[in-house]
């Protein structure tokens, strides 16, 4: 498998890709999962990253911002480096998902879709992310943080705060 | 992390292995594991689908279509390959079971994946996870990498020449829709989730065209269970048609929320107020919406009621996705409408007219109440442009999106009216700006 020459990933990430690109029985089925990673380690999907995808897959770019446009967790700007999304579906809602996202709000400074001016913390308002049962529910980047009140909220928030270096 | 609940009701067939740590395989084996699969080599295709049927498992995605009767479809003879699809696109609102099926217990999903395959003639599955459930993703990921090292996947599974056997794991990146089978076998195929048009079903033409079975989690991580337990013993768990047991997520305003175990038919109302200990802070209870979602709302004394697929359809509604969503007495049922209608209305992916402006339609008149205007007219508007989505639409994201909001409708009518009267909840659960303003317009 040739590997494209000055890749914009990572060696590891460039690698995952070239496999990726063979293991389906239709190459293109890599575009939605190279596109997550590929924001993964890029932050959002630039325009680089859409150049690149499009020839590792034989795809034109305009496939690609074609299926690019209608994931809502694939974003073309960049976010905070932790992205703080915040369910208000309905079972969040039933036990307070509006007033942790008013929180969240307040506490950071931001609304939706906004990324505070440090860059550490972006903030989302998302749709049911699937904890239900452990609602009221929030997403930072992957992770899950459940059973949330305004203070466990603050308590997640400065726990990413403390992973940055002094 | 999602903390494990348990009641003595509950009838653990599925989640026997949860809290037990049977992500790892050697757990896993120890506990019964990939037995199944061995059997099912052993006794071969005919034998797997007739215990399927005998089971009378039926899908616990939200169709509840019988998933022995789905694999029979399949045509044994194909020119092109057959492929098994894993939904893990758990994306219905109320619903976190399968996120559950995944963490606690991987290996049934893969174990189930190989038994379907074998049962059509396949050699190829796919587990397909929503974006969101990354963590979930790798979980999956390493079981599966386990299941080869030990010969479970891959050629010759478990030492039988010539039986083959291949599964990938995707992930998504945020869509409901894809959670239709058709649109994930598209957003599989690196596409927009899109619906195709049926018929051709996806048991001839699916995946890259092949004929290709699509269960939910699930589902398929029933049928290691079954073929161990035997179908019928699976069957007498449940009611007539209904066999065997299901995850109910109970969520929403219930002293103990969580994902149980419970046999097809138990009651609704005892899955209420025994298994998830009553309505919390001692208030009363005002409705339900009991499969999720896109589930018409329940009253309160609409709820002596057995949980089962044919029992729901005949009050109005279904079981779905086995979400119970518990609403107390304080809620306002407009605001609870709307936020369905905003739900569904930025989920529709545009392709059918009906449901991307209907959707649209509704979430507009419902922010205008909200915001303190609209007449009564708007309310029979409602109930019209609802009507007119209904069975119009190529995938089912039209009659979701209609179907709770005629709900609404319909039994809390006088509640619309007195809302537009300007009586307002006293604990408003929902912040929505009006029309026109960006904030909480939409959450993406």
């Amino acid at each position: 498998m040739a590997t494209i020459p000055n890749s914009i990933f990572t060696p590891t990430t460039a690698a995952r890709f070239d496999k990726l690109a063979t293991i389906y029985p239709v190459k293109r089925s890599a575009l939605v999962p190279m596109l997550l990673y590929a924001q993964d380690e890029i932050g959002y999907v630039s325009d680089p990253v859409v150049a690149e995808i499009a020839q590792r897959l034989d795809l034109l770019e305009l496939d690609v911002r074609n299926v690019l446009s209608y994931y809502s967790m694939l974003r073309t700007v960049p976010a905070g480096k932790y992205n703080v999304q915040v369910c208000t579906n309905i079972s969040c809602m039933l036990r307070g998902g509006f007033e942790l996202l008013d929180h969240c709000k307040h506490t950071l400074g931001i609304g939706h879709k906004e990324t505070t001016p440090d860059g550490l913390f972006s903030l989302e308002e998302v749709e049911c992310i699937g904890a239900c049962c452990w609602a009221p529910a929030v997403q930072v980047n992957y992770d899950f943080h459940d059973d949330l009140t305004p203070e466990k909220m603050d308590a997640v928030l400065d726990s990413y705060r403390a992973r940055e270096p002094k | 992390m999602p903390t494990l609940v348990s009641h003595p009701d509950e009838v653990k067939v599925l989640s026997k292995r949860f809290g037990l740590g049977a992500a790892d395989i050697d757990k896993y084996i120890e506990l019964d594991g990939y037995k199944a699969t061995q059997k099912a080599i052993a006794e071969g295709p005919e034998w797997i689908i007739n215990t399927m049927k005998a089971s009378g498992l039926r899908g616990r995605g939200g169709a509840g279509f019988p998933t022995g009767m789905k694999w029979s479809f399949v045509p044994k003879v194909s020119e092109k390959p057959k492929y098994i699809l894993v939904n893990g696109d758990e994306s219905e609102p109320g619903t976190c079971k399968d996120h559950l099926v995944f963490r606690e217990d991987p290996h049934a999903v893969i174990e189930g994946t190989i038994i379907a395959g074998l049962a059509i003639g396949s050699k190829m599955g796919f587990i397909y996870l929503r974006g969101e459930y990354r963590y979930l993703l790798n979980i999956v990921e390493k079981a599966v990498a386990d299941a080869y090292a030990k010969g479970f996947l891959g050629k010759n599974i478990f030492g039988n020449e010539g039986v083959d056997f291949d599964i990938i794991t995707q992930t998504g990146a945020g869509a409901y829709e894809v959670g239709e089978e058709s649109a994930l076998m598209e957003s599989l195929e690196g596409k927009r989730g899109i619906p195709r048009i049926k018929p051709p079903f996806p048991a001839v033409v699916g995946l890259y065209g092949g004929p290709t079975v699509i269960n939910n989690a699930e589902t398929i991580a029933n049928a290691p269970h079954i073929l161990l337990m035997g179908g019928e013993a699976f069957a007498k768990l449940g009611t007539e048609r209904n066999g065997g047991t299901r995850l109910f997520g109970i969520s929403g305003h219930v002293e103990r929320p969580g994902v149980y175990e419970l046999p097809m038919g138990y009651s609704l109302r005892k899955a209420i107020y025994d298994v998830a200990g009553g309505i919390k802070d001692g208030k009363q209870l005002k409705a339900v919406v009991p499969g999720g979602a896109s589930c018409p709302i329940l009253k309160a004394d609409e709820i002596d009621i057995g949980l089962d697929f044919d029992q729901m359809a005949k009050a109005g509604t279904m079981l779905g996705s086995g979400g119970i969503v518990v609403l107390d007495e304080t809620v306002s049922i407009v605001e609870f409408a709307l936020r369905t209608i905003r739900f569904y209305q930025h989920e529709s992916c545009g392709w059918c007219i009906p449901c991307r402006e209907g959707t649209d339609w509704i979430k507009k008149t419902l922010t205008r109440f909200h915001a303190g205007g609209g007449t009564k007219k708007d309310i029979d508007n409602i109930q019209y442009i609802a009507d007119n989505m209904m069975g119009r639409t190529f995938c089912p994201l039209g009659d979701a999106a209609a179907m709770p909001t005629l709900g609404f409708v319909k039994k809390f009518r006088s509640e619309f009216e007195d809302y537009l009267a300007g009586a307002r909840p006293a604990n408003p659960l929902i912040q929505i700006q009006p029309v026109g303003e960006p904030e909480h317009a939409g959450a993406h």
